[in-house]
């Protein structure tokens, strides 16, 4: 018999791309496309989800072709999807009836801002484990409604329908309107102890129930494919973090990853039960494997790390590629007491200051850039900390590995910082691709391919791994001067 | 003795010209300079664009001397640039051999260690990078002082095993063969039990930019014959290639 493969689609925030993976989760090919960033005003991302539709319809066979292989020889596919992007079409057209309003879009704020003053907030905010901000999916939802002529009289007639972008592709893909658990924890609609949508939070985003998807497992069968590659079945769906923190394999409590990119996101691993965060951090769903209890996880968003390193390099100009941070910042020995605090646009866990901005302190004639790149690579480190410190406290779990994976995870000295002010050793696996694994593994566990998640956790290898090596005083006082600079963010945006 | 490359003259005229007067000529300014066809010039121009030594003002469009020419003596690829480049295509590597993996490059006689991927059985290993290794007795570093172009001697030939190339004529004839084949590889020769496979990197132009390769066991490494197995060469040769490609090089 020919060998079989398990393929998944992620469908990230600027690209589509389609992994084949064999059955000890190594990479055999690739197929990405890149769709289009809308900006209509300032504030607002759109994407267009016919265009994503028709990447995904390229990304597909063309990664099969580059492995050699057909329909025949894959086992299960699964997807991976950029969260909280919000998707609604018409049930009998398919086609939507807006353009997608992405994660990024701040266009709700001052919905939000009338929402959180709305009785009942309170209480919606403890039962999705979420804040009220214009990150999550049920503002845009509401917003949808609002603002598109006809919308909610369709909506309420059941003539549209709601999704975010897993539910959209499972629909294209399958004609079943389905969501995965993970993506229906972003959108503040789902009762985290029930794991189904509520009805007084659908009352209070004014949102009419016919328009929402059934809720299933993340691994689980969704259905069987009608196009682009008829007769497969569709295994797995995941909010990419959440699908990263599985291809991770962090399968027990206390397990953690981060993934460095743009922005960087922590999810601890928190066991059968939901922890209420007590110090900024979301409460959200890991992953439910079909037939078992849901896995719940802890999560803490930086809004800028590798962004910061695109500043030096685009805005400031002081490096012409974003590796070479290292290398000017090799050469000097230390930061020479210069902090960078990236508030760019206020600060994300586990502060959520809004009115802060970023700042440079420490500056004496005596800093170079030399000095100025390591305090860009330290504020990555000195921000995951702060993560960190919040979710011991919230678990109760120490933290005793950080998994890593992401771009910057090629950058040797934030890595060795980062051991260094965690005091845990950090840990990269053999695959970067953790995303686009998490969802084969969880497609390919759901259909027998893999048989459990000890099968999974020895494909599991380590590529590198850093370990502390620091004097504890050192830390303690470069911790306590990044707080103290942190401080100097609060309060700039003044109200007017 | 063979002729002279006639447009290798012309654009060494080209900078020279963008090297004195106001330094921003246009490319009409460039061609009646040197009595040249425009379209001659601006195959030149265009040629000495993508490998950086001229620039192209956006606004004006005039063409001024770039500034990889500044960098000429100094590091062509910046070593983390190489690693964040081949990172994707060093785990693999390490996943199909199961063999550790190594990216270096020379800095002065020695082989600067830029990339480390772990031997995929998590046992306990330390990350080598910044390491430097002797060059005639690695794989790696006989790669690299294959493809070097710089002349003279060899400096001191240590003798770690008694396997090492340690006579400038055997290492010389090693380097022809690593060429002509275009891998190399130690057995032995800097620890006994130890075996290394290795092949160039190539960046914009062809240029060897650095080499990666593999080490083990040697019983692992090498046949029966003590002769590197043939798949791993493979596995090695592809990855190689495949960091070139990323690189804008041909990869060979």
């Amino acid at each position: 018999m020919s060998e079989r493969y398990v393929i998944s689609i992620d469908q990230g925030t600027t690209s589509t791309r389609c992994i084949v993976f064999d059955h000890r989760g190594q990479l055999v090919s690739v197929d990405q496309r890149e769709h289009a960033q809308h900006f209509p005003r300032p504030g607002w991302v759109e994407h267009d989800a016919m265009e994503i539709w028709r990447n995904v319809e390229k990304v597909v066979p063309r990664a099969l072709s580059r492995a050699g292989i057909d329909a025949s020889q894959i086992a299960a596919i699964g997807i991976a999807n950029q969260r909280e992007t919000t998707v609604v079409w018409d049930r009998r057209t398919g086609i939507p009836v807006a353009p997608a309003i992405v994660w990024q879009d701040t266009r709700t704020d001052a919905l939000v801002e009338e929402l959180s003053r709305t009785p009942g907030a309170g209480e919606v905010q403890r039962r999705c484990g979420l804040p009220l901000t214009t990150y999550f999916t049920g503002p845009k939802l509401r917003w949808l409604l609002d603002h598109t002529p006809g919308l909610r009289e369709r909506a309420e007639r059941g003539d549209v329908l709601f999704g975010t972008m897993e539910s959209w592709l499972i629909w294209k893909l399958t004609g079943e309107h389905l969501t995965d658990v993970t993506n229906a924890s972003r959108t503040m609609l789902m009762d985290l102890s029930t794991l189904d949508w509520h009805r007084d939070s659908l009352d209070f985003f004014g949102i009419p129930p016919a328009v929402l998807p059934e809720i299933r497992s993340s691994a689980g069968v969704f259905g069987t494919l009608r196009t682009v590659l008829p007769g497969v079945r569709l295994a797995a769906a995941l909010g990419d973090q959440q699908a990263a923190l599985f291809g991770q394999t962090c399968f027990t409590p206390g397990e953690a990853k981060c993934t460095y990119g743009t922005g960087s996101f922590l999810l601890l691993n928190t066991g059968h039960g939901p922890v209420r965060s007590q110090h900024g951090l979301l409460t959200t769903v890991g992953y439910r494997i079909e037939g078992q209890p849901a896995v719940y996880a802890l999560e803490g968003s930086i809004a800028i790390t590798g962004s910061l390193v695109q500043w030096f390099r685009d805005g400031l100009g002081i490096i012409s590629t974003a590796p070479e941070i290292e290398t000017l910042a090799r050469t000097v020995e230390d930061n020479g007491g210069c902090y960078i605090v990236p508030a760019f646009s206020g600060l994300f866990a586990p502060h959520w200051r809004s009115e802060a901005r970023g700042v440079i302190v420490g500056l004496t004639s005596y800093i170079t850039k030399g000095h100025l790149a390591r305090a860009v690579l330290e504020a990555t480190g000195w921000q995951t900390r702060e993560v960190v410190d919040a979710m011991n406290a919230d678990s109760g779990l120490m933290l005793r590995t950080l998994k890593v994976d992401g771009g910057m995870t090629s950058d040797n000295l934030l890595m060795q910082f980062l051991a260094d002010v965690l005091d845990v050793p950090v840990v990269r696996p053999m695959v970067a691709e953790t995303v686009s694994l998490g969802a084969a593994y969880a497609a390919g566990l759901a259909v027998g391919y893999w048989p459990d998640l000890e099968g999974l956790r020895r494909n599991w290898h380590r590529a590198a791994q850093w370990l502390p090596d620091v004097d504890p005083q050192w830390r303690k006082t470069e911790y306590d001067n990044w707080q103290r600079a942190v401080e100097r963010t609060f309060g700039w945006i003044q109200p007017r | 003795m063979p002729g002279q490359v006639q447009s290798i003259a012309r654009a060494a005229a080209i900078l020279r010209l963008l090297a004195g007067g106001s330094g921003r000529l246009g490319l009409l300014e460039i061609a009646r300079a040197l009595d040249l066809p425009k379209g001659t010039a601006h195959g030149l121009v265009r040629t000495l664009q993508d490998v950086g030594f001229v620039e192209q003002d956006k606004t004006s469009g005039k063409y001024q001397l770039g500034a990889a020419l500044l960098h000429l003596g100094t590091s062509y690829l910046d070593v983390n640039e190489l690693r964040s480049r081949s990172i994707n295509w060093a785990d693999p590597l390490a996943a199909r051999s199961g063999e550790a993996v190594r990216i270096g490059t020379l800095l002065d006689s020695e082989v600067l260690v830029v990339h480390h991927v772990f031997r995929p059985d998590d046992t306990l290993q330390t990350l080598d990078v910044g390491a430097l290794l002797p060059p005639h007795a690695t794989a790696l570093g006989k790669v690299l002082l294959a493809y070097e172009a710089r002349g003279g001697g060899f400096g001191e030939l240590v003798p770690y095993t008694r396997r090492t190339l340690a006579s400038p004529r055997a290492l010389a004839r090693a380097l022809s063969a690593i060429r002509e084949a275009g891998w190399g590889s130690d057995i032995e020769e800097m620890t006994v039990g130890e075996a290394g496979i290795a092949a160039p990197i190539r960046g914009y132009g062809g240029l060897v930019v650095g080499a990666i390769g593999i080490s083990g066991p040697v019983e692992r490494v090498c046949d029966a014959h003590g002769q590197p197995r043939v798949t791993l060469v493979t596995h090695v040769r592809e990855a190689a290639r495949a960091v070139s490609r990323d690189l804008g090089g041909r990869g060979q």
